[in-house]
């Protein structure tokens, strides 16, 4: 935008006295997560809805069925399944509908008026969201230890969370995808859907083991799959195939570029 | 004096609206830039422009050498947010500390409290205070990094006069520490107190931009209401900026009508109208608001709405 070289007098830059302090990027960062954090938790119940829904799911749909309970290799799939819907769901709902929603009130333009560079902001709401991700799980794994016959080791449930958390970062920029193209009202049909085509046909409700040949084909292009299938793999100790790696990484790569493109061409509303 | 900001030929449309239509503008180093308007006229899509909140249609805008949508464009700007933005549920403090960090060299929120009169609200959450307690926080956010550059944008929309007078210092002192400031209005009596240069936009145009003295005298005028038989003959003296006619008003039936001129000097125009022997009666005098000096500027030069020949 700036204009070629040409004969007017140079607008001023920065005295050197003046640039010499620099902000860091990382305690920036830090102030944006805090602030984030504090604006959703001071208003607790906002966080209610995706913290008890996939446990309940598990309570009502897996609980009853023993056949599933009372079989450790399928209990264990089912809590992971719900664990992974749990983390989706707070990560499209949460992210998508807060930056859908704060689109439409003045303080997020606010902010860009700012020194605040794009990935700063989107990192620290991606952050503040991974952590009532996490939150929303805690009564999953609950439900599953004492009402099911799922059974994890030490190391293999800390590895499972780390694989959780990166498997969750393509939902993450999705729901931040979403976000910002979509009005509020717009956003959460977008998300209704987009969660429950992924939960079906990425295995979460229903084992990709039961899948006609066709659906568990297509199954394997859907992010949720993906996620199912490497947090099942590291639970488990065992290597995972090439096909769930390279497809987690396809959507995050595409998911990223997509938010980037669209914050940048974001203005918010019209006329503020 | 150095330039800080600069618009180039700036158009931006929203859809089928010409927010801003060519406007070329030049910010300078140490003074208060008045920005006089009615709403809707473009001033606060200036700002954001400037803020690299937005982008124009066409034409260049540069802060501080560069394009502003980039953060580091930025780092010496400082804006206030519109007083309904603060979030609800933070409080005073976090606010100020949160934006604050963006900047290098910050000012201390207690010190920032101190001078914009709010050090009991600290802390207090967003959302429990009143409009012009937001308001003054609001402002404050604006000087809170220390900036070169500040955009106040109706900067004391809905404060009591006292609250009103103390803004106006605090903007005052911040300019005499060396900041270059930008205030949009559309209260005269604001700018007045503030600008040493004005610039009056409406539908998107610049319409003029001059000191504050040489604009005051061509926006300061008053309107002339009175009815007559002979309107036409009336409208055509000498004096009249501009006339609107409302033929046969209540209570006419008498041929008359009614006349309300757009005068600059309404003393003057008075001894013209009785010079001419025309016939009138009942003659009202009062000032022009705002709006109708603005729509005087607009219609004294058909030829040239840019620019106002001083």
């Amino acid at each position: 935008m700036t204009a070629a070289a040409d004969t007017r007098d140079p607008v001023t830059r920065a005295p050197e006295t003046r640039a010499s302090g620099r902000v860091s990027m990382v305690k920036l960062y830090g102030m944006h997560v805090r602030a984030l954090l504090l604006e959703t938790l001071r208003v607790p119940i906002a966080i209610i809805g995706s913290m008890v829904f996939p446990a309940m799911s598990l309570l009502f749909f897996v609980v009853p069925n023993r056949a599933v309970a009372d079989d450790p290799v399928l209990a264990t799939q089912a809590v992971i399944s719900l664990s992974v819907f749990a983390v989706m769901v707070s990560a499209l709902f949460n992210l998508g509908l807060t930056i859908a929603e704060n689109r439409e009130k003045p303080w997020d333009p606010y902010l860009r008026s700012l020194p605040l560079p794009p990935a700063v902001r989107i990192s620290a709401q991606l952050t503040a969201t991974s952590a009532l991700s996490f939150a929303s799980m805690i009564p999953v794994l609950l439900v599953g230890a004492f009402a099911t016959a799922a059974t994890v080791s030490a190391s293999g449930l800390l590895l499972g969370l780390v694989v959780l958390a990166l498997t969750s970062i393509p939902f993450l920029l999705l729901g931040a995808a979403i976000g910002y193209a979509f009005p509020s009202k717009a956003a959460i049909a977008v998300i209704q859907v987009g969660m429950f085509g992924f939960a079906f046909a990425g295995g979460l409700f229903f084992p990709p083991q039961f899948f006609p040949d066709w659906l568990d084909a297509l199954s394997r292009f859907i992010p949720a799959r993906h996620a199912r299938e490497l947090v099942i793999s590291a639970v488990d100790g065992t290597a995972p195939d090439l096909w769930m790696l390279a497809g987690a990484l396809a959507w995050t790569l595409a998911a990223a570029a997509l938010v980037l493109w669209l914050y940048r061409r974001d203005e918010g509303r019209r006329y503020r | 004096m150095t330039t800080l900001a600069r618009l180039d030929s700036v158009t931006r449309r929203f859809g089928s609206t010409t927010a801003l239509d060519a406007v070329s503008l030049e910010i300078r180093s140490g003074e208060i830039l008045g920005l006089l308007g009615p709403n809707g006229a473009g001033k606060s899509t200036m700002l954001t422009l400037l803020q690299g909140r937005r982008r124009p249609t066409s034409g260049t805008v540069e802060l501080f050498g560069g394009d502003p949508s980039l953060a580091r464009f930025r780092a010496e700007l400082g804006s206030t947010p519109q007083e309904t933005a603060l979030p609800d549920t933070l409080r005073v403090s976090e606010v100020i500390d949160l934006v604050a960090a963006h900047f290098p060299d910050r000012v201390p929120t207690a010190q920032l409290a101190e001078e914009f009169g709010f050090a009991d609200l600290l802390r207090r959450q967003c959302g429990a205070l009143s409009g012009g307690q937001k308001r003054r926080i609001a402002v404050a956010l604006a000087f809170a990094g220390r900036p070169r550059l500040v955009l106040l944008d109706e900067p004391t929309t809905g404060l009591d006069v006292d609250a009103r007078h103390g803004l106006w210092a605090a903007i005052r002192r911040h300019r005499a520490d060396g900041a270059t400031v930008v205030v949009t209005s559309h209260y005269l009596e604001e700018i007045e107190a503030l600008a040493d240069r004005v610039v009056v936009i409406d539908q998107g145009r610049v319409l003029a931009d001059d000191s504050l003295d040489a604009v005051r005298s061509r926006v300061e005028s008053s309107i002339v209401s009175l009815r007559s038989p002979s309107a036409q003959r009336i409208a055509e003296l000498a004096g009249v900026v501009r006339a609107e006619r409302a033929e046969g008003g209540e209570a006419s039936g008498d041929g008359t009508d009614r006349l309300d001129l757009t005068v600059a000097d309404s003393d003057e125009f008075v001894r013209t109208l009785v010079t001419s022997g025309l016939p009138f009666e009942r003659l009202a005098v009062r000032g022009a608001s705002l709006e109708e000096a603005f729509l005087a500027l607009t219609v004294s030069t058909p030829a040239s709405p840019e620019r106002i020949p001083v």
